[in-house]
């Protein structure tokens, strides 16, 4: 369900820098990265956004007409009314990092995780900031534009034990 | 009779030196797990102190997959991340699709697409609730879930000629229109299932054994389960009335009556008799589909440009013969926007939604999955903390944790 109007107004006279968008639907709104964790505070606690659905991110090294490599995307739900908000966040080279919402829904932890395994976004404040689907020696952030398809070599460069050497 | 809840465990665990606790690896490789996962367990005892998840072992790049593959060849990578339910996979990437091409489908689409929906959850259900009675020791009540299974798959296999990995969307419609002969399967299934279900229902619901081994086991309030993002039944089984069905009605799910099946005890039986009502629902509203199936085309039309048009349109109609040779030709294809949206349904294990990056090809920019088993898999320790070793496969089983779903 989109976004109430007054609910949307109430966001917006409390974040001005707030730039809203609608597409099929759907509203998103774009937030620095300074004010994004007050945004998703407000949210969560003032604006009944209590479930936190997902937070991914897309790279945007190629896209068209794109200003930021990399758009951090906070979809949320509020479970009494049903509205959804969609919160983008870009961020760029050296400063990716954003404040992590741990501290406000749990649920964020391994979400957060993999954003961080895949793109490299570093999660201020995480509890447990490791690498969850790659290994942990793995350099590459491996979801970016710029790493090929198929890797670079570390598929077929692992170490081959055989039963001898066991 | 109902085990030490987690917290009275918890403060032990913390003030004492855990020098004497020992570790456990479980799996990758274990009859239990299922597929492929690794828990790193510290037990006191019998009693597990702390569980630590281990998973990556399936990554196979689906995400990275998605961004190579045009939206038609990427069903084939969705049956592979749920494989359980793959119909209910490939209609919430097709239904991500649609919206992000803004396509409007025909009544007779949306309701075939809700009948595998439904089909889909039993087929999932039947096999997570098996698979807990499996777990526990009950061993006839699996055979009971999968003879039924076999009965589903083989409606499948009838549909679109797979029986397990079925791709049986495409942009703007299905594979293949229903054939009386599917029809005429189903109805004989609904016919059989309900007496089943009810076999199943006295075999397990009021056993003994299979209760103390799930009741107050792995125990998730309802606030938890909103904080921490859960959906679907688990979140269900906790209290949380929340179904994308009701909530946010999408295909055909406006028309039928039905209900949403919740508990308030957040434990792992509450979780099977959450899953057991649920197929209940899904046969009531299959029946009202396949009663109402309405006629007409089940693909969108041949100015829609997305949907291969029928071989009567080619030979006969020039817009049919252009559209065809345009989806034909490696270098045409369909345009999307430059945009992005994110669409959900309610898979059998929760929200299942797809975040699209549309640029303007008929590959996406990024194919975001958002996978239930991934968001209840990180529960897992939580829920486990302070009970004993053999309730580890109770909770197990009752998160319906999917690997391929879970690393993608």
């Amino acid at each position: 369900m989109p976004l109430l109007a007054d609910v949307q107004q109430a966001l917006a006279t409390r974040f001005p820098d707030l730039r809203f968008s609608e597409f099929r639907g759907d509203t998103r709104a774009v937030a620095s990265r300074d004010a994004a964790y007050a945004v998703l505070a407000a949210l969560k606690n003032d604006f009944g956004f209590d479930l936190l659905v997902d937070i991914t991110c897309v790279d945007y090294l190629n896209y068209r007409d794109a200003r930021d490599r990399f758009g951090l995307v906070y979809l949320l739900a509020n479970t009494a009314t049903n509205a959804r908000l969609t919160l983008r966040v870009f961020l760029n080279e050296p400063e990716l990092s954003v404040p992590s919402a741990v501290p406000l829904w749990e649920g964020a932890n391994w979400l957060e995780r993999e954003v961080w395994d895949m793109f490299g976004v570093r999660f201020e404040g995480h509890p447990d900031l490791r690498r969850i689907l790659m290994p942990d020696a793995f350099a590459a952030h491996p979801l970016r534009k710029d790493y090929p398809l198929q890797g670079r070599g570390e598929r077929h460069n692992f170490p081959v034990l055989t039963r001898n050497q066991g | 009779m109902p085990l030490t809840p987690a917290v009275a465990t918890q403060d032990i665990a913390h003030d004492e030196p855990q020098d004497y606790l020992w570790t456990l690896n479980f799996g990758p490789q274990h009859p239990a797990t299922h597929t492929t996962l690794r828990l790193v367990l510290k037990l006191d005892g019998e009693r597990v102190m702390e569980a630590m998840p281990d998973i990556g072992y399936l990554h196979s790049g689906f995400e990275k997959l998605g961004e190579h593959l045009d939206y038609n060849q990427y069903v084939t990578v969705t049956d592979r991340m749920n494989y359980i339910s793959p119909l209910a996979n490939n209609v919430a990437w097709h239904g991500a699709v649609e919206k992000l091409l803004g396509l409007e489908l025909p009544p007779r689409c949306q309701y075939i697409r809700t009948i595998i929906c439904e089909l889909a959850r039993i087929s999932d259900h039947l096999l997570c609730n098996g698979a807990v009675g499996l777990d526990t020791g009950a061993f006839t009540f699996f055979l009971y879930a999968f003879n039924q299974r076999e009965a589903l798959y083989d409606i499948f296999e009838t549909l679109c000629g797979a029986r397990f990995t079925n791709s049986y969307t495409r942009v703007g419609g299905v594979m293949y229109d229903f054939t009386p002969l599917v029809v005429q399967k189903i109805r004989a299934f609904l016919k059989e299932f309900p007496r089943t279900l009810e076999d199943m229902e006295r075999l397990l619901n009021r056993n003994r054994i299979f209760i103390d081994r799930t009741k107050g086991v792995g125990l998730l309030s309802a606030e938890q389960a909103t904080n921490r993002s859960a959906s679907g039944p688990i979140a269900r089984a906790s209290g949380v009335a929340r179904d994308l069905r009701k909530d946010e009605p999408y295909l055909a799910y406006r028309d039928f009556d039905f209900q949403v099946c919740c508990s308030k005890a957040g434990d792992c039986l509450a979780r099977y008799l959450v899953r057991m009502a649920e197929m209940r629902e899904s046969a009531k509203i299959v029946q009202q589909a396949i009663n109402n199936l309405p006629a007409g085309p089940v693909n969108v039309g041949i100015d829609q440009r997305t949907a291969i048009p029928t071989k009567k349109a080619v030979y006969s109609t020039i817009e049919g013969l252009i559209s065809h040779f345009e989806l034909m030709m490696s270098n045409r294809g369909f345009e999307t926007p430059h945009e992005e949206c994110y669409s959900a349904i309610e898979s059998p294990n929760g929200e299942l939604g797809f975040y699209l990056v549309g640029d303007g090809t008929d590959t996406a920019y990024r194919a975001r999955c958002r996978p239930p088993s991934y968001i209840h898999f990180a529960l897992f320790p939580d829920l486990i903390r302070g009970h004993t070793l053999s309730d580890v496969v109770a909770v197990l089983g009752s998160l319906n944790i999917i690997a391929a779903e879970l690393d993608r």
